[in-house]
């Protein structure tokens, strides 16, 4: 990656230098076609610059399936495909809601045959931080098992409560209460 | 672990010592007096109050009979922590130190004005003197009966100066010990989680703020991280010979018990986690030779119990709800816990052999039970209340439950006190969650961390 990045940047630099020296030529440096398939927006050179003033960055690519599969792990968790599965309070069901929300994830998780996820439980400030730990546990294996009824591995599925420990809206209210009582997918390997 | 050390050294030194110091402090009564059956061998070593009346107590600074400004400010310090101790306890009624001002220190123990002492309603001053030795210090203390003018106790103890407050604590204790035949718990200490450093997880994702093991008198001083890790720490408990602190760790992605060796070396895992036997909240047997905790490693939480070395691994619960929190009876031979089994979560009790499975309380949300030491028969809890949670406790004398907490804040995780006297809990009262402790008839109210947010105490031996 870091090659990656130093080679745009050289290239970048060329491409600044001959928009100075040469404005009116056409640029030596060959116009990239699209780039091949399979490869992130790190090893593509930049666009060719304009004849006027700065080059214009490049463009960012547009959302295909295989940039998901290219990202670093990282990157996925930071925009995760994956909804997170809510619960009502003191409650460890999956609804219908939340089938839907697993059977979307279980798309992801098919597409993806090599990711494994771990199935964070949470749950809001209300019960007892020990507590807490055992309602999120059972929210994580809840979701595991549905996910195992629809087909995937139960090796590719992790879990871990972490109670009220890490709430993903810091608030004191029923729509922070609801954001935070949840299993939320991690990728941890792929 | 220093800190131990010194204790253990201030103790072999302190008996030795102890011996010389005790002679007999006042003469011995001219005539064999027909002595009241009530007063005995009493009248030599206790303060003399009214009848009915709590003993009226003044303790001054220390005398500083070294110069310097370190034994100056460590006989400051002795006198005004010990102050603080012994109100702790409730036992004696201590006079305000603002009214001691009038009376000059003495410039030495042998020359206290107890007429003076006298005259502000003093039945007993505790004076003290902090001298320089080659190694460290000797702090001399004496329990003064003002009416008779008769030293009731007198000890010498040596060691280090590095913490001064050591010496009150143990002052306190000794004076608990043999004026009302209490077990004080000045020199117990607390642990608790607590995530004031403002550490991160390294964890993939979005970092979290972390929590790590922290310690501190049981009065809040001498805070000190135990444990360094870029993962969640919590839940500590101390064990009850005070040569570890187990906790639940996410050190390796998935939680488990650790066992922290406070005298250095290296932590184990009796509990075996992995990523499908995930540990979680580990309390110690009494006699430390067990921990239950609570695990999911059979597809759901229930609890368990394993032998500090990590064989004899049991299942205590079989119940599809939630079965979590355990807490172990004084005698080691009953565990409580929590369990959502009839819908809400409510404490029961099991013996730990399995049987004897019985519901104890029946209010909306019962919850994260603890155990009173002995002589007490109790269990505290935390329970729901409208939109927080709050203290009780429940008495199995009389099978019902008091509140302890006020309905201020969420008031959660509740730890007794080694001598069932008190209770440390976290409140949010102040805000952030904070470590509290109050005692048992929810009074003397006492906010002890105040730095970042801190949770889950726990209180030593």
């Amino acid at each position: 990656m870091m090659m990656h990045r130093r080679n745009v940047l050289m290239i970048a630099v060329m491409a600044l230098a001959l928009v100075g020296a040469c404005a009116k030529k056409q640029p030596p440096v060959a116009r990239p076609t699209t780039p091949p398939p399979g490869t992130g927006s790190m090893n593509r050179p930049p666009a060719p610059p304009e004849p006027v003033a700065e080059p214009t960055p490049v463009p960012p690519e547009p959302i295909a399936e295989d940039s998901l599969a290219s990202r670093d792990i990282d990157e996925i968790n930071k925009n995760s495909p994956f909804q997170p599965l809510l619960f009502a309070l003191d409650s460890s069901e999956v609804d219908a809601t939340g089938q839907q929300t697993l059977n979307s994830n279980a798309e992801i998780l098919r597409k993806y045959p090599t990711w494994v996820v771990t199935i964070e439980g949470h749950a809001d400030e209300r019960g007892t931080p020990e507590y807490n730990l055992a309602l999120g546990e059972r929210r994580s294996l809840a979701a595991r098992t549905y996910l195992i009824s629809l087909g995937i591995p139960a090796d590719r599925l992790r879990t871990v409560s972490y109670g009220k420990e890490f709430p993903f809206d810091p608030g004191h209210n029923e729509s922070a209460w609801a954001k935070n009582r949840r299993a939320h997918f991690v990728v941890t390997s792929k | 672990m220093t800190y131990m050390r010194l204790l253990a050294v201030m103790f072999s030194v302190a008996a030795a010592v102890a011996l010389a110091a005790q002679t007999p402090p006042q003469p011995p009564p001219e005539q064999p007096p027909p002595a009241p059956p009530q007063q005995q061998s009493a009248i030599s070593t206790r303060i003399t109050s009214s009848p009915g009346m709590q003993p009226r107590i003044a303790v001054p600074d220390f005398i500083a009979l070294s110069s310097d400004g370190e034994t100056a400010a460590a006989a400051k310090t002795v006198g005004r922590v010990l102050w603080d101790d012994l109100a702790f306890e409730r036992e004696f009624y201590l006079i305000a130190r603002d009214t001691y001002q009038s009376i000059p220190q003495p410039a030495s123990l042998e020359q206290v004005a107890l007429d003076r002492w006298k005259e502000l309603g003093a039945d007993g001053v505790v004076v003290g003197s902090v001298r320089k030795t080659a190694t460290g210090v000797a702090v001399q203390v004496r329990l003064l009966d003002v009416s008779s003018g008769a030293s009731v106790m007198a000890k010498e103890y040596t060691g280090s100066i590095a913490n001064p407050r050591l010496y009150a604590h143990t002052i306190s204790d000794e004076i608990h010990q043999t004026q009302v035949a209490l077990r004080g718990v000045a020199r117990t200490k607390l642990a608790f989680s607590s995530n004031r450093d403002g550490e991160r997880t390294t964890n993939s994702g979005s970092p979290r703020d972390i929590s790590n093991i922290y310690t501190a008198d049981y009065d809040g001083a001498n805070e000190r991280r135990l444990t360094i890790t870029r993962a969640l720490d919590i839940a500590p408990v101390w064990a009850p010979d005070r040569t570890a602190i187990a906790y639940m760790s996410y050190r390796t992605g998935y939680p488990d018990i650790i066992v922290h060796p406070l005298a250095g070396g290296r932590y184990t895992t009796p509990a075996r986690g992995t990523a499908d036997a995930r540990n979680y909240l580990p309390a110690w047997s009494p006699d430390g030779t067990r921990l239950a905790f609570m695990s999911s490693r059979d597809g759901d939480p229930e609890i368990y119990v394993v032998n500090r070395d990590g064989s004899g691994l049991r299942r205590l619960t079989s119940h599809p709800a939630n079965d979590v929190t355990p807490t172990w009876s004084p005698t080691g031979t009953q565990i409580a816990f929590t369990s959502d089994r009839t819908g809400n979560p409510q404490i029961y009790i099991i013996n730990v052999d399995g049987t004897g499975l019985e519901k104890i309380t029946s209010e909306s949300h019962c919850d994260r039970p603890t155990w009173s030491p002995a002589p007490w028969n109790e269990i505290a809890y935390s329970s729901r209340a409208g939109a927080g949670n709050n203290i009780r406790i429940f008495d199995f004398a009389t099978r019902s439950s008091k509140p302890v907490t006020d309905g201020i804040g969420n008031n959660e995780s509740p730890a007794f006190a080694p001598n069932g006297r008190h209770l440390a809990f976290v409140s949010s009262r102040a805000g952030k969650d904070q470590i509290f402790t109050i005692a048992r008839d929810g009074k003397d109210l006492r906010q002890i961390t105040r730095t970042g947010a801190n949770k889950y105490p726990n209180w030593s031996q």
